[in-house]
């Protein structure tokens, strides 16, 4: 008996109990969706965060108040601190100290109501240096950006975010007029172009004003010449590693500490960002895969149930077959295409039930699935084996009768 | 008690070879410390092309020699000769071989899986010996034709009488050309039509040459083969030879 007919033969006995199979591949069907979508939500949002942290700007990095080691004694927690002043930036863009940093852009941002007529809206009004298009690599839709003179002048000028012109205005062709922070008027010289969100803040939703004017008339007192962040541009990618080291050094120098471990700030690159954000979604990923799998092991569980119902139902079947010259071999087989193909029906079924809802999910829940090809070919190959694996038992169970036993079943 | 262990010459039809050989033929089944001796030394041969009735009431043994017969079970000692080889210590994928090419078994409950067509039951035999799927068909259709069902190939064995589905059962017997046809009980299921439809048909069988073995304790059936073996307690207890 060659295998085209064992399969034709376990095919026939799968469609004489549609239900039953139906039921069995159900089992199997869930549990392949559900590793096919935790893996692919896993994955999409891994992709998320690298692009979300990347749309930072390029061969960048991020210089924290604060510091994130935990050394000795007590620390101010990371980011927490005000301990980087516009100064620090000042020197770090010194490029004879620091020759592999190309571009120095320090922030301070604050939360503030802004008017225009009768509107108002609130978001985050960040203080900027000239070279933040260049560093955070942003571009504008219309008008100019603050200049180098507006900043020394602590111009009252401010660039809005595409959504926050909207907002205020009901158009981003804005330029000219003029929005009131904090009882200050400010006029608005341009708009940045549109760049989408990242995983914590609306970068389409912000102001930017000179750091200057940021300082003098928006945060003052002892806040005034602390900064939130700097951002630092390296040359190129392959000189992020020396501009890390010439930063650390300059800033070490200037905080007058000599130990790296008493630092009072943190430089983090996008890499650290991305495999930290990383291996946060992995672990959740592992975690939802094992839940996931355990499911496939009932379905397989599932399998082995029936096929051992389906031996015991068909304990004659088995007999006659015996008896009219089935080796244990053939038998044995049957069932195990039997098992095996309830197995792949329920993979491929639910591979594809995987695949609908990787494409409508994400319009749903905000965030992409990425279903890959190594994972369906995987869960096809799975989907198989279990069937095949749950069904060893019953198939050896069937293949052993002993023919007159079998024939003698009422 | 057992009188025979050959054949007188002069009842042999032709010189046929023997197709059976049981010599002290002995079986014991145990159920945990109790024994049972099923057989108890039965000497039995059977020709090509003899009509052989093996009678007894229940718990005479028959339905054992008929397991040993077909090669559904082994002797504990003893010896079976099947067309001249040894059954005994072969192994169970030869004994497979061997139901499948020499023995055509009829069963009292008819043994048709109802999922499949007349013409697929009786395919099933050749499936298991490896005949081509084009040749399968045509022999099938033609063993149908043979007993009568020509026009029956595609009907499920619920859409046949008893009668019919018995004959279905006996043209799966003959379509392998086997070398004995042994029947258990075959018209133990059936009304008295349907039995003489079942008999006649083994009248034509064993008169175109087919050696067929009748397991019954219906002396009604018993009557119609051309030898009757009395079992009883194990032993073989008379033979009688019909004209």
């Amino acid at each position: 008996m060659n295998w085209m007919e064992t399969a034709r033969t376990s095919w026939f006995a799968i469609m004489s109990h549609k239900m039953r199979s139906a039921l069995t591949v159900l089992g199997i069907l869930i549990g392949i969706a559900a590793v096919i979508l935790t893996v692919g939500l896993g994955l999409g949002t891994q992709k998320d965060v690298s692009s979300q942290i990347s749309s930072l700007g390029s061969n960048l990095l991020i210089v924290s108040p604060g510091s994130s080691t935990s050394s000795s004694g007590v620390r101010g927690g990371f980011g927490t601190g005000s301990t980087l002043t516009e100064a620090d930036a000042t020197a770090l863009a010194s490029k004879v100290n620091a020759p592999d940093i190309a571009g120095v852009d320090a922030e301070k941002s604050s939360s503030e109501e802004l008017t225009a007529g009768s509107t108002n809206w609130t978001t985050s009004v960040v203080g900027v240096t000239p070279s933040y298009l260049k560093v955070r690599s942003r571009t504008l839709a219309t008008g100019t950006f603050i200049t180098a003179q507006q900043q020394a002048d602590e111009a009252s000028v401010v660039v809005l975010g595409s959504e926050t012109a909207q907002e205020l205005f009901g158009s981003s062709n804005v330029v000219g007029q003029n929005v009131t922070i904090d009882s200050q008027t400010f006029e608005v010289v341009g708009v940045l172009a549109s760049s989408g969100s990242n995983s914590t803040s609306n970068l389409d939703d912000t102001a930017l004003v000179p750091l200057s004017t940021m300082a003098a008339n928006l945060v003052g007192g002892s806040q005034a010449n602390s900064v939130s962040t700097v951002y630092l541009q390296a040359t190129s990618a392959d000189a992020l590693p020396a501009a890390y080291q010439e930063a650390k050094s300059i800033l070490l120098t200037r905080h007058d500490i000599s130990s790296t471990d008493d630092a009072d700030f943190t430089i983090s690159s996008q890499d650290s960002l991305v495999s930290t954000a990383t291996s946060v979604y992995k672990t959740l990923t592992i975690l939802l895969t094992g839940i996931a799998a355990l499911s496939l092991l009932v379905g397989g569980i599932g399998v082995m149930n029936i096929m051992l119902v389906s031996v015991s139902e068909r304990t004659r079947e088995i007999g006659l077959r015996k008896a009219l010259g089935a080796p244990p071999g053939a038998i044995r087989n049957q069932f195990l295409v039997e098992a095996g193909t309830l197995g792949l029906t329920g993979g491929v079924v639910g591979a594809a039930l995987g695949i609908v809802a990787a494409l409508v999910l994400p319009g749903l829940i905000g965030s992409s699935i990425e279903v890959s090809g190594l994972a369906i070919g995987l869960s096809l190959v799975v989907s198989i084996g279990i069937g095949i694996i749950f069904g060893v038992y019953p198939a050896t169970r069937a293949a052993r009768l002993a023919p007159i036993d079998a024939l003698r079943t009422e | 008690m057992a009188e025979t262990s050959t054949m007188p010459a002069f009842l042999v039809p032709g010189d046929s070879e023997p197709v059976i050989r049981l010599a002290d033929a002995r079986k014991t089944y145990k159920t945990g410390s109790i024994e049972y001796e099923a057989l108890r030394g039965i000497d039995l041969t059977i020709r090509a092309g003899e009509y052989v009735a093996v009678v007894g009431p229940s718990g005479s043994g028959k339905s054992t020699i008929m397991n040993i017969l077909g090669c559904l079970d082994t002797l504990t000692s003893g010896s079976y000769l099947l067309a001249g080889d040894n059954v005994e210590d072969l192994d169970e994928i030869d004994l497979a071989d061997i139901r499948n090419k020499r023995i055509g078994f009829v069963f009292q409950q008819f043994h048709l899986l109802p999922s499949l067509s007349a013409w697929r039951n009786v395919e099933l035999p050749m499936m298991y010996a490896g005949v081509h799927k084009d040749e399968r068909r045509e022999r099938a259709v033609a063993a149908l034709e043979r007993v009568g069902l020509g026009d029956r190939i595609d009907n499920k064995p619920g859409q046949l009488s008893g009668g019919q589905q018995q004959r279905v059962a006996v043209a799966r017997a003959l379509v392998t050309e086997p070398t004995m046809i042994l029947a258990d009980e075959p018209t133990g299921n059936l009304d008295s039509h349907s039995t003489e439809e079942v008999l006649g048909l083994f009248d034509e069988l064993h008169a175109s040459g087919r050696t067929i073995v009748l397991i019954t304790h219906e002396h009604e059936v018993a009557a119609r083969s051309r030898r009757i073996v009395h079992v009883r307690d194990g032993l073989i207890q008379s033979e009688e030879v019909l004209a």
